[in-house]
C-alpha cells in the first residue's frame, strides 16, 4: 500500500512538473510584459508553441550528424529526471534515493554538456560561440553550486533532498548564515543555470550575446519543442530547489493524507508564482552585464558558498 | 594460485621481451607479442580478481636478489586491486596494439620494451622487499622510457625522454632514500621487517615527503609533473594509454604501500601536506589541459587532474586515520581506490581514441580534425563515452567516485584540527572547480576533434580503424558504462583493502536494495547510478515515442542556418584555442600570464589576420628554470677543478688526508 501510494505520488510529480513547467515561462513572460506596460502573450501561450513545433517539420544542416538529432530527447531525459528527484509539493518520493543533490547538479550538467556538444555539431561560428561560453559560465556555477550543496548537507546532515526538507521543517530556531548566504548563491547560480538576464538574456534577437540561444540555433521543429521544454523544466526545477529547502512549508510529509497533499500542491503553486514574479521583477529592473563580467557575479556566488561552508565547518552552530 | 600463479605470468612476459628480440622485424612478430601479452595480461587480471575477491594473502621468498634477504614477493588485497588496475589496462592496450601495432613503422623498438614494462609494473605490485620493489620500478621506468624514445627522430621525443629520465631518476633516488630510512641502522629491506619496527615521528615524516616526491613525480603531482605531459604523448599511442591509465596508478600504489603499510601510524598534518598537493594538481592539470591544442596531450593534462582528485582522497584517508575515524577514512580511501580504477578505464579508452585518430588522419592537433563522428562512428561513439565519463557525468563511472570522494568531503567536520578544518572544504570547492572545468575540457576535446566539419583534407579523408582497436574501445566503453551503473560490486570488492590497512569495511552494497551505492546511511546519502540509467533511457524513448506519435515526423536535410549567413569555409568554425578563450581570459591571465596577440593586416591589405597565443609555465618559470640554472652553474665552477695543474691536485690530495684524519681522529 505504502509502496502503491510512493508510485503514486512519484508519477503525479513528473506528470506535474512536466505540466507546470511552461505555464511557468509563461507567467514569467506575462509578468514582464505587463511591467513593461505591455499586453504580453497569454499565459498558455508556451504551450502553443510546444505543439506547434511538435507539428513542424525539423530541418537538420546537411552536416549535421546523429549526436544531433539524439540530443534533445537527452537533454530532455536528464532535465526530466533531475527534476523528478526534486521533491515539490511531497516529500516521500519513491525513488528521491536513487539519487540526492550531488547528482541532481551533475544530472543537470550532463544535460549541458550535451547541449554544448550540439552546439559544436553543425560546426557554425555560433554554436561554437554559444557553446564556448556556456562552458565558461558552468566551470564556475558547478562549483559554486557544489559549495551550496556543501553547506546545505552539512546543516542537515545529509545530501538527499527529502532528508534536508524534512530536518529543515524541524528547526525550531531563527535564521542561519549559512543558511542566508547559500540562498543567495542559490540565487545567483539559478540565474546563470537558467540563462536569466543579467548573464544572458532568453528573449534576445542579438546573436552575438546569446548563450543558451546561440547553443540551440540550429534547433528547429520537434527537436527544438523539446529543448524549450528541457529549458523550462529546468527553470522550474531551480524554482522547485529554492522552495524546498528554504520554505519546506506546506510540504506534504511522507504518508499523509490527501488534504496534506493538497496544501501541498496548493502550497507549491504558490512557491512557483511567487519565484516566477520575483523573477520576473528582478530581470526587469537589472540590465544585462557583459559577457566578462559574468566570472565575477559567479565568484561572489562561489565565494558566498564556500564561506557559508567554512562557517558550517568553523563553527557547529551558525 | 596466487603469487605461486601470478609469477610465472610475469616472467613469461619476461621471455617474451627477449623472444621479442627475434620476432621484431617479422612480420608475425606484432602478432605474437601482443597476442601472448593479452592472454599472459589477461590470465594475470583473473587472478588478481580472485586474489581480490577472495582477501586471502600469499606471499614467496626466491633465492635472488640481496643476498641475505633474498626476493620476497606477497600478493595481499591492495595488490591485488592493483593487480585488476594494472592488468585491466594492459589487456586492452594489447588488444588496441594488434590491429594499432601494425602502423608501427619501426617495430623492433617498441615490442621488446611492451612486455618487459607490463613485466615491471606487475613486479612492482608484488614485490615485498625494497630491492626487489626498486629495482622492478627502475624496469617499468627504464622500459617507458625507452617506449618514449620509440620515435627518436622527432627532437621533441627526444627532449621529452630527456626529462623523463631525469625526473625518473629523481624520483627513484627519492624512493631509495625513503626505503633506507625504513630499514633503520640494521638495513632490513624485507617489508615484513620494516613493517614490525615502527619509525619515529621525525622519520616517518621525512619518508612521507620523500615518497610524495619518488611517488607523487612517478604519478604528476604539481609541481612534479612536468615530465608527464611531454613523455606520455610521446609514446605509441597504446603505450600512452598504460602510461597514463595504469603507470601512474603504479605510482599511487608505492604511495598507498609505503605511507599506509610500512610508515607507521599517520600524522594529522600529513593529510594537509597531500591534500593540498591533490587538490593544486587537479586544478592545475585541468587548466593545463584546456590551454592545450595537441590532443594527446590534452589527454596526459587531464591525468593530472585525476591524479590530484585521487591524491585528495588519500590525503582525507590519511587525516581521518591519523585521528582515529576509521569509517571515513575507509570511504576516502575506496573513493580513491575506485577513481583509479575508473580513471585507468577512461583515460586508457580516450588514448585508444586519440591513437584511432593519429591513424585515421595522422593528426594529434585538434584544430586540424572536425567532422570524424561522419567517418568514425564506433570511435567517435567510445570517445564521447569516455569524454562524458571523464566529465565525472551520472551515469557513468567517473561520477560514481568523483561522488564517493565529496560525500568523504563532507565527513570531515569530524576533524579536531583546526587547519583541516578550513582546508579541506576549499579543496572540495577545488575539486568541484576541477570537475566543472573538465566537462569543459571535454566538451572541447569532441567537440572540436569529432564535431563540425573537417578542417583540413586528412580529417576529411579519415577511415574508421580496423576491427582490433574497435573491440578495445568498445570494450571500454562498455565497462565506462558497466561501472558507473554498478559502482557498488568495484566498491565490495575494494573493502578487502580498507579491511587490510583500517580493519573496517564500507557497508555492503550489494545487500542494498536495488544495486544502489549508500557508502554511510540511507538518510545520508545514496546514488543509484543503474536506475538513474534506467530512467534516463525511459524517460529519452518515453519522449522519443510521444514525439513520434504526436509530432511531426518529417526531417529535412538543408544547409545549416548559422543566422542567415553560413561560410562554407571550415575555418570560420571554431576552434579548440577560439573556445578556450573566455576560460583562458578568466583562470589563464592570472595563472599562466596569457596574452592574445592580434595582428592586423594594414588596411586595404587582403593578407589575414593573426592572432598568437602566449602562455607561460610559472612551474618551469619559477621552479624548473631556477633549479636547472644552479645545476648548471655549481656544475661550471666545478668544472675548474678539471683544468688544475699537478700541485694544486697533489695540495688538494693532501688537504683531503689531513681532512680525513682529523675527522678520524676526533
Amino acid at each position: 500500500m505504502t509502496l502503491l501510494r510512493d508510485l503514486a505520488v512519484q508519477s503525479v510529480q513528473m506528470a506535474l512538473v512536466l505540466l507546470l513547467a511552461p505555464l511557468l515561462t509563461g507567467l514569467v513572460r506575462k509578468v514582464k510584459a505587463r511591467l513593461l506596460r505591455r499586453v504580453g502573450p497569454p499565459l498558455i501561450q508556451p504551450y502553443r508553441d510546444f505543439r506547434r513545433l511538435l507539428g513542424k517539420e525539423s530541418i537538420v544542416a546537411t552536416n549535421g550528424s546523429w549526436l544531433f538529432c539524439a540530443v534533445p530527447y537527452l537533454v530532455f531525459a536528464l532535465t526530466w529526471v533531475a527534476a523528478a528527484l526534486v521533491p515539490t509539493f511531497a516529500t516521500g518520493l519513491l525513488f528521491s534515493w536513487s539519487g540526492d543533490l550531488i547528482a541532481i547538479v551533475a544530472l543537470l550538467g550532463s544535460g549541458r554538456f550535451f547541449l554544448a556538444l550540439a552546439g559544436m555539431d553543425i560546426g557554425t561560428s555560433f554554436g561554437g560561440i554559444g557553446s564556448s561560453r556556456e562552458a565558461m559560465i558552468a566551470s564556475l556555477a558547478e562549483p559554486a553550486m557544489i559549495m551550496i550543496v556543501f553547506s546545505l548537507a552539512l546543516v542537515a546532515g545529509s545530501t538527499q533532498l527529502s532528508a534536508m526538507a524534512v530536518y529543515l521543517l524541524s528547526l525550531q530556531e531563527g535564521l542561519r548564515v549559512t543558511l542566508a548566504m547559500a540562498l543567495f548563491a542559490l540565487i545567483m547560480v539559478a540565474i546563470a543555470e537558467n540563462g536569466r538576464i543579467p548573464v544572458d538574456n532568453p528573449a534576445t534577437h542579438l546573436e552575438l550575446t546569446m548563450v543558451h540561444e546561440a547553443m540551440v540555433l540550429e534547433y528547429s521543429g520537434r527537436h527544438l519543442a523539446l529543448i524549450e521544454l528541457a529549458a523550462s523544466l529546468k527553470l522550474l526545477l531551480y524554482a522547485s530547489l529554492i522552495g524546498c529547502v528554504f520554505v519546506p512549508w506546506g510540504l506534504a510529509p511522507p504518508n499523509s493524507d490527501l488534504r496534506g497533499y493538497a496544501i501541498g500542491l496548493l502550497s507549491y503553486v504558490g512557491k512557483l508564482a511567487v519565484c516566477g514574479i520575483a523573477l520576473a521583477a528582478f530581470e526587469t529592473s537589472i540590465a544585462k552585464m557583459r559577457v566578462f563580467r559574468v566570472p565575477a557575479f559567479l565568484g561572489a556566488a562561489l565565494m558566498l558558498g564556500l564561506l557559508g561552508t567554512l562557517l558550517r565547518f568553523v563553527s557547529g552552530s551558525f | 594460485m596466487g603469487i605461486a600463479t601470478t609469477l610465472p605470468c610475469i616472467a613469461g612476459l619476461l621471455a617474451l621481451s627477449v623472444a621479442a628480440i627475434a620476432l621484431a622485424s617479422s612480420r608475425a612478430g606484432t602478432w605474437v607479442i601482443y597476442g601472448i601479452s593479452l592472454i599472459l595480461s589477461a590470465a594475470l587480471l583473473v587472478q588478481g580478481a580472485q586474489a581480490l575477491l577472495s582477501g586471502a594473502e600469499t606471499s614467496l621468498v626466491l633465492p635472488l636478489g640481496l643476498p641475505w634477504v633474498g626476493a620476497h614477493f606477497l600478493i595481499d588485497p591492495l595488490a591485488a586491486a592493483f593487480q585488476v588496475i594494472v592488468n585491466l589496462g594492459a589487456a586492452g592496450a594489447s588488444l588496441y596494439a594488434l590491429g594499432y601495432g601494425r602502423h608501427e613503422k619501426e617495430p623492433w623498438r617498441v615490442l621488446p620494451f611492451f612486455p618487459l614494462f607490463l613485466a615491471g609494473m606487475n613486479l612492482v605490485l608484488v614485490a615485498d622487499d625494497a630491492f626487489t620493489f626498486l629495482v622492478s620500478w627502475e624496469f617499468m621506468s627504464l622500459a617507458s622510457w625507452a617506449l618514449v624514445l620509440a620515435h627518436h627522430r622527432d627532437p621533441e621525443n627526444r627532449r621529452a625522454a630527456f626529462i623523463y629520465i631525469v625526473m625518473a631518476s629523481a624520483g627513484t633516488l627519492a624512493l631509495l632514500l625513503a626505503f633506507s630510512l625504513l630499514a633503520g641502522e640494521q638495513g632490513n629491506y624485507a617489508f615484513n621487517f620494516i613493517r614490525i619496527a615502527t619509525p619515529g615521528p621525525l622519520t616517518a615524516s621525512a619518508v612521507l615527503l620523500l615518497v610524495l616526491i619518488g611517488a607523487g613525480s612517478k604519478a604528476g603531482l604539481v609541481p612534479l609533473h612536468v615530465w608527464l605531459p611531454l613523455a606520455h604523448p610521446a609514446a605509441p599511442s597504446h603505450v600512452s594509454a598504460l602510461m597514463s591509465g595504469v603507470m601512474t596508478k603504479v605510482a599511487v600504489y608505492a604511495f598507498i604501500r609505503i605511507i599506509f603499510d610500512l610508515d607507521g601510524l599517520p600524522e594529522p598534518w600529513w593529510g594537509l601536506v597531500v591534500l593540498t598537493a591533490g587538490a593544486a594538481s587537479a586544478v592545475w592539470g585541468v587548466l593545463s589541459a584546456l590551454m592545450e591544442s595537441d590532443l594527446k596531450r590534452v589527454l596526459a593534462y587531464s591525468t593530472i587532474e585525476n591524479i590530484g582528485f585521487i591524491f585528495v582522497g588519500l590525503g582525507l584517508a590519511l587525516a581521518f586515520h591519523a585521528n582515529g575515524l576509521a569509517t571515513a577514512a575507509a570511504l576516502a580511501l575506496v573513493a580513491a581506490l575506485l577513481h583509479a580504477f575508473n580513471h585507468a578505464i577512461m583515460k586508457s579508452l580516450l588514448f585508444f581514441g586519440a591513437g584511432a585518430v593519429l591513424t585515421a588522419t595522422g593528426e594529434r592537433n585538434m584544430e586540424h580534425m572536425g567532422g570524424l563522428i561522419h567517418r568514425m562512428p564506433v570511435t567517435a561513439a567510445a570517445v564521447l563515452t569516455g569524454c562524458a565519463a571523464l566529465s565525472a557525468l551520472p551515469p557513468l563511472n567517473g561520477f560514481a567516485s568523483e561522488w564517493l570522494t565529496l560525500q568523504a568531503i563532507l565527513l570531515s567536520p569530524q576533524l579536531p584540527q583546526w587547519g583541516l578544518k578550513i582546508l579541506v572544504p576549499a579543496c572540495g570547492a577545488m575539486l568541484a572547480l576541477a570537475a566543472a572545468l573538465a566537462a569543459a575540457c571535454f566538451i572541447r576535446v569532441f567537440g572540436v576533434s569529432f564535431l563540425g566539419r573537417p578542417r583540413t583534407a586528412n580529417a576529411e579523408g579519415a577511415r574508421e580503424v580496423d576491427a582490433w582497436p574497435q573491440a578495445a574501445l568498445a570494450a571500454f566503453a562498455f565497462l565506462c558504462v558497466a561501472f558507473g551503473a554498478f559502482p557498488g560490486f568495484a566498491t565490495d570488492a575494494l573493502s578487502a583493502v580498507t579491511l587490510e590497512f583500517l580493519d573496517v569495511r564500507l557497508p555492503p552494497q550489494a545487500d542494498v536494495p536495488w544495486l544502489a551505492l549508500v557508502p554511510i546511511s540511507a538518510e545520508r546519502s545514496s546514488y543509484d547510478g543503474f536506475l538513474i540509467l534506467v530512467f534516463i533511457a525511459t524517460s529519452a524513448s518515453l519522449a522519443a515515442l510521444v514525439v513520434w506519435l504526436l509530432g511531426s515526423r518529417a526531417t529535412r536535410r538543408a544547409p545549416a542556418w548559422d543566422c542567415g549567413f553560413p561560410d562554407s569555409n571550415p575555418a570560420t568554425q571554431y576552434s579548440a584555442s577560439s573556445f578556450a578563450q573566455p576560460l583562458r581570459r578568466v583562470f589563464g591571465t592570472t595563472v599562466f600570464q596569457a596574452h592574445d596577440r592580434v595582428v592586423m593586416p594594414p588596411p586595404g591589405s587582403t593578407a589575414p589576420a593573426r592572432i598568437t597565443v602566449e602562455i607561460r609555465d610559472p612551474v618551469w618559470d619559477y621552479f624548473y628554470a631556477p633549479l636547472a640554472g644552479g645545476i648548471s652553474f655549481v656544475a661550471e665552477r666545478l668544472n675548474t677543478l678539471q683544468f688544475l695543474t699537478i700541485r694544486s691536485y697533489l695540495t688538494l690530495v693532501f688537504l683531503t688526508l689531513v681532512i680525513l684524519l682529523l675527522v678520524v681522529a676526533l
